[in-house]
C-alpha cells in the first residue's frame, strides 16, 4: 500500500500558533463569495455576540491543512503528494474562529485504510485557542491513488 | 442581536432554501489560491493539469464546499449559526479559460430538532449533469 498503514492512532505534535487577522478573514471570505457583514464588519459581529468578525465556516481548512502537512511530509508515512486527491471534508465547530484568536491544531491519524488499490487516509485535525478552549474539529480524508 | 437570525418556528422539514448557480472563472481560483494557501497547479496551470492526466484546470474542492455554504448561511442569517458542514467530493468541476463553469446550488432542510433548536439542511451542488457535492450536509443554530 502506499501509506504506511502502522500510522493509524498516531499523533503529531501541535502546531506552531496560528494568529487569525481580521483581513485573511475578509480575503477568504470574498474568495469563497461570502458576503454576510459577520466576516468584514466589526460593529455588526459585535452586535451579534461576537467579539470581533468571524471566519466563515470553511477557514478552518487553512489551519487543518498545516496540520495535515506534517503527515504528508513525513517520510516514514510514504504518502506521493502529486497522488493525493482530496475525497472528504467535515467540520464541527465548537465556536465560530475569531479574529484575534491564536489557534494550534494537533493532528491525529485515525484510520489507513486500502479501497480498490487506493490508499484512504482519514485524519483528524483538533483545533483550540491557545488558551485551550476548543474551536474546531476538521476531519479529512485523502485518497493516494494507487500506481499503474 | 439575533432578530435578523431565522426562527425555529419558520423551518420545517422539507422546505427548499433559495437556490443559487455560483459561475467560477479562472480568476475566482487564482483568488481562492491565494486566499487558501492551496497553490496547487491543478488549479490554475492548464498545461499542467493536462500533463498529470486531467481534462483541464479543476476547481478546488474546498472552493466549491467554501461557495456552496452561502446559500445556507444567507439563508439562517448569520454564517456563526452553522456549526457542522461535511461533504465527498464526488466529481471534479472542470474550469475552462474561455467559459468558466456554473456550480448549481440547492438545499433542502432534512431535519429539525426542536430541543437544540437546530436544523440539517442537504446541499445538492451540480455541474452540469455531474453531482460535485455528495452526501453535503450542514448543521445550523437556528433563532
Amino acid at each position: 500500500m502506499a501509506v504506511n498503514a502502522s500510522f493509524t492512532g498516531r499523533t503529531y505534535p501541535a502546531i506552531a500558533p496560528y494568529a487569525v487577522g481580521r483581513e485573511k478573514i475578509r480575503e477568504f471570505a470574498e474568495a469563497v463569495g461570502a458576503t454576510d457583514v459577520v466576516h468584514t464588519d466589526q460593529a455588526q459581529a459585535r452586535a451579534r455576540g461576537y467579539r470581533d468578525v468571524i471566519a466563515p465556516p470553511t477557514f478552518a481548512v487553512l489551519i487543518a491543512q498545516q496540520c495535515d502537512q506534517q503527515l504528508i511530509v513525513d517520510p516514514e508515512a510514504g504518502i506521493d503528494f502529486s497522488r493525493v486527491v482530496h475525497a472528504e471534508q467535515r467540520f464541527v465547530h465548537h465556536r465560530p474562529i475569531t479574529a484575534g484568536d491564536e489557534i494550534v491544531g494537533v493532528l491525529t491519524v485515525d484510520s489507513v485504510r486500502e479501497v480498490g488499490g487506493h490508499a484512504m487516509v482519514t485524519t483528524s485535525s483538533q483545533l483550540s485557542t491557545t488558551e485551550g478552549e476548543p474551536v474546531c474539529t476538521a476531519t479529512s480524508t485523502l485518497v493516494i491513488r494507487g500506481g499503474e | 442581536m439575533s432578530n435578523e437570525v431565522l426562527s425555529i418556528s419558520d423551518v420545517k422539514v422539507g422546505q427548499e432554501l433559495p437556490a443559487r448557480t455560483i459561475h467560477i472563472s479562472r480568476a475566482d481560483l487564482v483568488q481562492y489560491t491565494g486566499a487558501s494557501l492551496d497553490r496547487n497547479r491543478i488549479h490554475w496551470d492548464e498545461h499542467f493539469a493536462r500533463s498529470v492526466g486531467l481534462p483541464d484546470v479543476i476547481a478546488h474542492g474546498m472552493f466549491t464546499m467554501g461557495s456552496a455554504i452561502n446559500v445556507v448561511s444567507d439563508w439562517v442569517g448569520d454564517a456563526g449559526r452553522v456549526v457542522e458542514y461535511s461533504t465527498r467530493f464526488t466529481k471534479p468541476v472542470v474550469v475552462p479559460y474561455e467559459t468558466g463553469a456554473d456550480v448549481e446550488v440547492t438545499a433542502v432542510v432534512k431535519a429539525v430538532d426542536v430541543q437544540t433548536g437546530r436544523a440539517t439542511v442537504e446541499l445538492t451542488a451540480m455541474c452540469g449533469t455531474d453531482k460535485v457535492l455528495g452526501r453535503a450536509l450542514a448543521v445550523v443554530i437556528l433563532g
